[in-house]
């Protein structure tokens, strides 16, 4: 098997294009993680089990059980029940769901590392607790944890071949459908391998900049 | 003197002081962690602007009776008046239970809260504010009162503790003693009627301590707070209260004027404790 430039490059635009695709898909899904672990987190603190225990079973039953199964019943059960979704907007969901109980843990990580005397100082000074949170909790709770969260950022990112199963024309489902046209697969799987690559160092170099920001933001 | 106006004027927005009427009573109050029983039916009247100390071993229920009073814990029994409103109770919606009072809603709560300051052994500043924020924060959210005149009180608040000079530090900057300096004006930019120090001192290095005593005695002297002081503290409780209760096993075992319960302890568990305590 020898490396064929021509096919590589004719190959390259497609597989960028399909980058981009990957890329909003990875980012969407990381924006619904951040937003939902929060309130899954929130929601595992409550003092109502009507409200606590529910929200626990099903983060404990996603999160113990494989993202490739949850995107099959998204995209071939739901819509027996009248959910019908394109494959983008279904993996989107299903990414930001499954990872959305990874990330609550992380939350839960942070709020659980802010002493008892801050809630108990809030309620003391007679905050609501909409303000405890928003101006005391969280400013204290989530600086240390954003570097984690952006590591789920890239293994989102990392995740995003398994939305080929649900026909999502992202990098993977291109490069095979090239490589099935062709019978020669070196070269997009290559391609593809080296821009997850390239697109997961510029992230961790991002991340680790933001990590040291915020190290020197810190109570100084 | 700016340190007067930062504070409630005790002539103002408040109903006529009732002598006969305590300012906080406590009615058959227990509290039990477990099988732990931490307060045991206990009974207590503190009158307008009186102080008082509380003492006795460590689990005796002191620090307990202030975070009830603070809405820290919920009692499993009895009752607390703050001048003569129910605290864990309200009045019920045409119910005749427990006298036409309910369960306390949050919002009765957080009306009620408004009475009572509280000032922590581990400070609890917060660490993401600076000084000023601190103590501006509640002022502004809860009391909605104007950003410039909650920085004026906190000025006024800070120059009475002796910090105005580090309203742009942060938390961590200070030393112990400053941080609970902080930790004292912040609660009384809330214009407490009433100010909870619960072992305030024990988290100070020997140092710093008299610092804050200075600003506590201070308070004491030239404002008519109610104060309730848990403190380990014997020379500060004996010349700071008109009142000391000596704790043992969740009740008031014995209580009294500083003179007559630190030289004329009655009970033998007090004459204990004393020579303990006096004795370390």
């Amino acid at each position: 098997m020898i490396w064929d430039w021509d096919y590589a490059f004719a190959v390259a635009p497609k597989l960028l294009d399909a980058l981009i695709v990957t890329v909003q898909a990875a980012l969407a899904g990381f924006a619904i993680a951040l937003v939902l672990g929060l309130l899954i987190a929130l929601a595992r603190r409550s003092r109502f089990l009507w409200l606590s225990l529910p929200v626990a079973g099903a983060a404990e039953f996603i999160r113990s059980t494989p993202l490739l199964v949850q995107l099959y019943f998204l995209f071939f059960v739901m819509p027996g029940f009248g959910f019908q979704m394109s494959p983008f907007l279904t993996g989107v969901i299903g990414l930001g769901l499954h990872y959305a109980t990874y990330t609550a843990e992380v939350y839960r990580a942070g709020l659980d590392a802010v002493p008892r005397g801050q809630w108990e100082a809030s309620v003391a000074l007679d905050f609501s607790p909409f303000h405890t949170l928003r101006a005391i909790i969280l400013p204290q709770a989530l600086p240390p944890v954003i570097p984690v969260l952006g590591n789920y950022l890239i293994a989102i990112f990392k995740d995003t071949p398994l939305l080929s199963a649900i026909t999502v024309l992202e990098m993977m489902q291109v490069a095979k459908i090239e490589g099935s046209e062709t019978f020669q697969y070196l070269e997009p799987l290559t391609i593809v391998g080296l821009l997850f690559l390239i697109v997961s160092l510029i992230s961790a170099l991002l991340i680790g900049r933001l990590e040291r920001h915020l190290g020197t933001l810190r109570r100084t | 003197m700016t340190t007067t106006s930062a504070l409630r004027d005790p002539a103002a927005g408040t109903p006529a002081l009732d002598a006969a009427r305590p300012m906080i009573r406590f009615k058959g109050i227990s509290k039990a962690f477990g099988s732990l029983t931490v307060l045991d039916n206990l009974d207590l009247d503190i009158a307008p602007a009186e102080k008082v100390a509380l003492i006795g071993p460590s689990g005796s229920g002191k620090s307990t009776l202030l975070r009830v009073l603070m809405t820290l814990e919920r009692p499993d029994t009895g009752s607390i008046e703050i001048d003569g409103a129910p605290l864990w109770h309200m009045p019920g919606k045409g119910g005749a239970k427990n006298g036409g009072l309910v369960p306390a809603d949050a919002g009765h709560l957080r009306e009620m809260r408004k009475n009572v300051g509280m000032v922590f052994q581990q400070f609890n500043l917060f660490p993401h504010m600076t000084v000023l924020r601190n103590v501006t924060e509640a002022p502004v959210h809860v009391l909605g009162i104007g950003k410039d005149e909650a920085e004026a009180r906190a000025r006024d608040l800070l120059e009475l503790v002796g910090l105005r000079d580090k309203l742009g530090h942060y938390p961590a900057q200070l030393s112990g003693g400053q941080q609970q300096r902080v930790a004292i004006a912040r609660a009384l930019a809330m214009r407490p009627r009433v100010m909870l120090f619960d072992e305030v001192t024990s988290a100070l290095d020997p140092e710093t301590v008299g610092e804050v005593l200075n600003v506590i005695r201070k308070l004491a002297e030239e404002h008519n707070l109610t104060m309730l002081m848990v403190t380990h503290q014997m020379g500060f409780a004996r010349e700071f209260a008109d009142r000391v209760c000596f704790f043992y096993q969740g009740r008031i075992c014995e209580q009294g004027p500083p003179d007559q319960l630190f030289n004329h302890p009655r009970e033998e568990r007090t004459q204990a404790f004393l020579r303990a305590v006096l004795e370390s």
